[in-house]
């Protein structure tokens, strides 16, 4: 039923991803004069959510301006934050609700495709259960939006299955932080980087993927501080550490295991800290004992020198950070891997100090205010567990329903597209997430989605996912809504609306509340802005662990932000947790929790024994729903390419720019090699951006941590052979390579090597 | 606002992210293509990139082999494109300077290169490139900043042989350095006995 109702090319031709160059009207058009309006909002692209302005003329965006006093990035830019208004005006922008046809998708009225979502979602809720629909929410949606939906999926349509595309980012981080610190927020605001003695950078492509990040961390080395980069790739970061640690992938909690050991045989830990402040110390410390550095180097392939240095080096250090991302999370153990970071940093003390911390470095745009209030399927706003009687009782009341009314967890992000494909979910509200392409082994997504009895798609341009569905609604760009954000330091922003949506397209929270409405809960909601959102959200996370009570949009300007937890309308917020030593956890202490290591979920053998690994690069955002359309941004990485060490290189007949099949336990792709040193040779990395046969989610696997329930994208198992030529994609003409720059004669023309231009 | 305040390069700081090509080509003036750009130094083997701006030479070689007299400093010592009249796309300047910052885009028969963001600098506000530079590789701030933040040292003398050159941008070098030395055989004990 919901198979794509046009070819590729077809759907392609209509709906992108095309292209975008220029402003409205060109170079040298009417929007080049002066702008209306500057509006200082934030960029959509990652959870830097860098302070921006936005150009404004008639009601269009055509351009930006670096705004200078936002204290985080203090104008600095990446490329996607640059090119970003590009994805405003675009040919490719949904303009109305689509209707799925025999002819493919047609336009149509609000009013047909709401009142069909709402008839659906009840006919398969009647003939299979409320918990037949399932709910899926978007991390780049504003915490307005992200606490709608919530609500949606358990008041108005009823079902316990709603999760959301954060499940793919910092989710491991998330729990092993409630763990341990009883919240889930990075304890320390980015100005304490440069405050540091010691940066340890754990699985963190910060100047691909946090670029703003890369200035903290150079600060630290001007002041004089020591940068560790544990990483299976050279990335940009790497080309000032002090000291590279080659970690093998899967094998980061290993690592860390081995740094605590040698802090704690070389008597380095902070005893009046862990004495007076944790709990759960001395089972820790048996843990490692048998991660001496000799056993560690034979496990993660870091020399045991360079352990032993590590270890001094952040155990002696008065003020040590330890930052992390998707490269230890990624994992089937990624809590484990983020619970060993934090045992290191409790056992040195490092925790609760200006420069001393451990810090996740979140990733999607809102990935941390879209965690906090109710698109999780476990929590509640505030970041309540759901289970919690106390918080189904105080959230009931904002709500006005009954406690029994709020279903219990349901399943997560992949969980649900399991019970799809085995046919226990048959209908599926998608809102800004595109898990065709974002989520592990793409194959069976593919298998899933065509399995929906019915499938709703909320987004502003026609993702690769909503080519599989029944009916689009057309939603609205992040500048083209008011509301709240949160950054990966904790801050709370403003999002200004630029400009409204264009054509018939609407806010999310406009088809959030005539979908209720239409499924019979009009009166529970009834916002007239995202004000009024913000208002309710506000009182049903006061007294959580995530407390928004005292902020306001006027605060938050005035203040550039507040930090969280803000419990009353004086409190100025929380830019540094855990100062004094004190804890979220009801005994105040913070926990050490033992880390065991084990295998993950798809082993190297002799069949497949070669590491992929996959992460970002620069010029894209996540699935590439938005950057794929962006010219200047595709131009700079135009197709996944192989990462490929040159002594695997050759043991494999592959030379540079070869195209390679990579074969792993699920499937086949070819993409073209290139030969570099800065990575493992046991190890090849692809990007994940693209869609169809350039995904690399295709070939990744299934298997999930059993707590955060994020998926191993970082550790699949392969197998490399040359390819005899290229592979379809790569001569139909779509690979983005633009051939539309001028011809240039200079250094930037003849030099050799650049990206984008292999 | 940016009086007083300088461009310095620090090529060790570069990511290659491209944000200062990307903001470049915003430029209202030469609309769409960058001025500037980034280089990988050695991808094979290093992740390292540089990026490079016009380094406004006081005495600037592409003005001084420039056949038309197309090329010109203004009165803050910024050397500017090409005169579109003038330029008769010759490449002697591509070919001349001693930095490999022109380009010659053929199409429009014409040299262009970075002129500081003479649109921006003009009206107060810093270049666009170094503005949203995330990694500071490129910065314009005042000296005395420099001094006190960075680690390196700016450098604004370069002596390719004989020839000494001297720039308006300076380039960030270990303490200790003064000039940068570009012939090996300013580095040979035989040269310099």
């Amino acid at each position: 039923m919901s198979e794509p109702p046009l070819s590729p090319d077809e759907l392609r031709a209509r709906f992108g991803p095309n292209l975008n160059y220029t402003p409205p009207g060109g170079w040298r058009g009417p929007s080049r004069g002066v702008a209306t309006r500057l509006v200082k909002t934030h960029c959509c692209f990652c959870g830097q959510q860098c302070g921006i302005q936005l150009k404004v003329q008639d009601d269009k965006v055509v351009g930006f301006e670096p705004w200078e006093e936002f204290p985080f990035n203090r104008g600095m830019l990446c490329p996607k934050g640059v090119r970003r208004y590009l994805q405003d005006n675009h040919p490719d922008r949904l303009l109305a609700p689509l209707l799925r046809t025999e002819r493919g998708f047609e336009e149509t009225t609000w009013d047909t495709a709401m009142s069909l979502t709402a008839r659906r979602i009840r006919e398969v809720q009647e003939k299979y259960g409320k918990d037949a629909v399932a709910v899926y929410g978007g991390a780049s949606l504003t915490t307005e939006k992200a606490y709608l939906i919530g609500k949606l999926a358990r008041v108005a349509v009823g079902t316990r299955h709603i999760d959301y595309n954060g499940r793919l980012c910092m989710v491991s981080a998330g729990v092993a932080y409630k763990l341990a610190f009883g919240v889930d927020r990075s304890p320390n605001p980015w100005s304490d980087i440069p405050r540091a003695q010691v940066v340890m950078i754990l699985g963190a492509n910060i100047g691909e993927c946090a670029p703003i990040t890369t200035d903290y961390v150079w600060r630290c080395r001007d002041a004089g501080g020591k940068i560790i980069v544990a990483d299976p790739r050279m990335t940009p970061i790497t080309r000032n550490a002090d000291l590279y640690l080659p970690v093998r992938p899967g094998c980061d909690a290993a690592l860390l295991m081995g740094m605590l050991h040698v802090v704690l045989r070389d008597k380095l830990e902070d005893r009046a800290f862990i004495d007076a402040h944790t709990l759960g110390f001395d089972e820790v410390a048996a843990s490692v004992a048998s991660y001496d550095p000799l056993t560690t180097a034979r496990i993660t392939g870091v020399p045991p020198e360079a352990i032993e240095k590590a270890a001094h080096w952040f155990g002696e250090a008065e003020r040590a950070i330890a930052m992390h991302a998707r490269g230890i999370e990624h994992h089937s153990k990624g809590v484990e891997n983020c619970l060993a970071v934090i045992n290191l940093a409790l056992a040195t003390g490092n925790i609760g100090r200006e420069g001393a911390g451990c810090m996740m470095i979140t990733g999607q745009g809102n990935g941390q205010g879209g965690r906090e209030h109710g698109q999780k399927c476990d929590q509640l706003p505030g970041q309540r567990q759901i289970s919690d009687p106390a918080a189904r009782e105080h959230v009931a009341r904002v709500w006005r329903v009954a406690p029994e009314e709020i279903p219990q967890a349901g399943y997560s992000a992949v969980e649900i597209m399991n019970a799809i494909h085995r046919g226990e979910i048959k209908a599926l509200v998608c809102a800004c997430f595109n898990p065709l392409v974002s989520l592990p082994d793409a194959e069976f997504t593919r298998e899933a989605l065509s399995k929906l009895e019915f499938f709703a798609v909320i987004d502003f341009f026609l993702s690769e996912t909503a080519h599989h569905a029944d009916v689009v609604l057309a939603g609205s760009l992040q500048e083209e809504d008011e509301g709240v954000t949160c950054s990966a330091e904790g801050r709370v922003i403003h999002i200004q609306e630029a400009v409204p949506p264009p054509g018939q397209a609407r806010r999310e929270w406009q088809i959030y509340c005539d979908l209720a409405a239409r499924l019979g809960q009009a009166e529970r909601f009834t916002y007239a802005s995202s004000r009024a959102i913000f208002d309710e959200l506000r009182e049903a996370s006061r007294g959580g662990i995530a407390d928004y009570y005292g902020i306001s949009y006027e605060k938050i300007d005035q203040q550039l932000g507040v930090f969280w937890p803000c419990p009353s309308e004086d409190h100025p917020g929380t830019p540094r947790l855990f100062e004094g030593g004190r804890f979220f956890h009801a005994d105040g202490k913070a926990h050490f929790v033992p880390v065991v290591d084990r295998p993950g979920g798809d082993p190297v053998s002799d069949e497949f024994p070669i590491y992929l690994t996959t992460g970002r690069v620069v010029s894209q955002y996540l699935s590439g729903t938005q950057t794929r359309r962006i010219g200047p941004l595709v131009d700079q990485y135009p197709e996944p390419r192989l990462e490929i060490h040159p002594q695997l290189a050759e043991a494999q007949g592959i030379s540079d720019a070869d195209w390679v099949e990579v074969t792993t336990r699920r499937a086949t792709m070819t993409v073209r090699a290139q030969v570099v040193r800065t990575i493992r040779p046991d190890t090849v990395f692809i990007p994940y951006h693209w869609a169809g046969k350039r995904s690399v989610n295709r070939l990744t696997h299934r298997t999930i941590d059993p707590r955060s329930k994020i998926p191993e994208f970082k550790v699949s198992a392969a197998r490399l052979a040359r390819a005899a030529g290229p592979p379809p994609w790569a001569r139909d003409g779509t690979g983005g390579a633009s051939a539309r720059h001028l011809p240039v004669v200079g250094a930037a023309a003849a030099a050799p090597g650049r990206q984008g231009a292999p | 606002m940016t009086a007083g305040l300088q461009f310095f390069i620090d090529p060790s700081r570069c990511i290659g992210c491209r944000s200062c090509e990307n903001a470049c080509a915003e430029c209202e003036t030469h609309r769409g293509f960058p001025m500037i750009h980034v280089d990988y130094i050695d991808r094979p083997n290093s992740i390292a990139t540089t990026p490079m701006v016009c380094m406004h030479c006081e005495n600037p070689t592409c003005a001084q082999v420039c056949p038309a007299d197309a090329i010109k400093q203004n009165e803050e010592g910024v050397v500017l494109s090409s005169l579109k009249p003038r330029c008769i796309a010759c490449s002697n300047c591509v070919l001349a300077c001693p930095f490999g910052v022109p380009k010659m885009l053929t199409a429009l028969e014409q040299m262009m290169k970075c002129d500081m963001c003479y649109d921006r600098t003009s009206i107060g506000k810093r270049p666009m490139c170094a503005t949203v530079c995330p990694s500071q590789a490129l910065a314009f701030v005042s000296p005395d900043e420099i001094a006190r933040q960075r680690r390196e040292v700016p450098v604004n003398t370069f002596r390719f042989g004989a020839e000494e050159v001297r720039t308006k941008v300076s380039m960030m070098a270990p303490r200790g350095v003064e000039a940068v030395e570009i012939d090996v055989v300013d580095y040979m004990w035989e040269a310099s006995s």
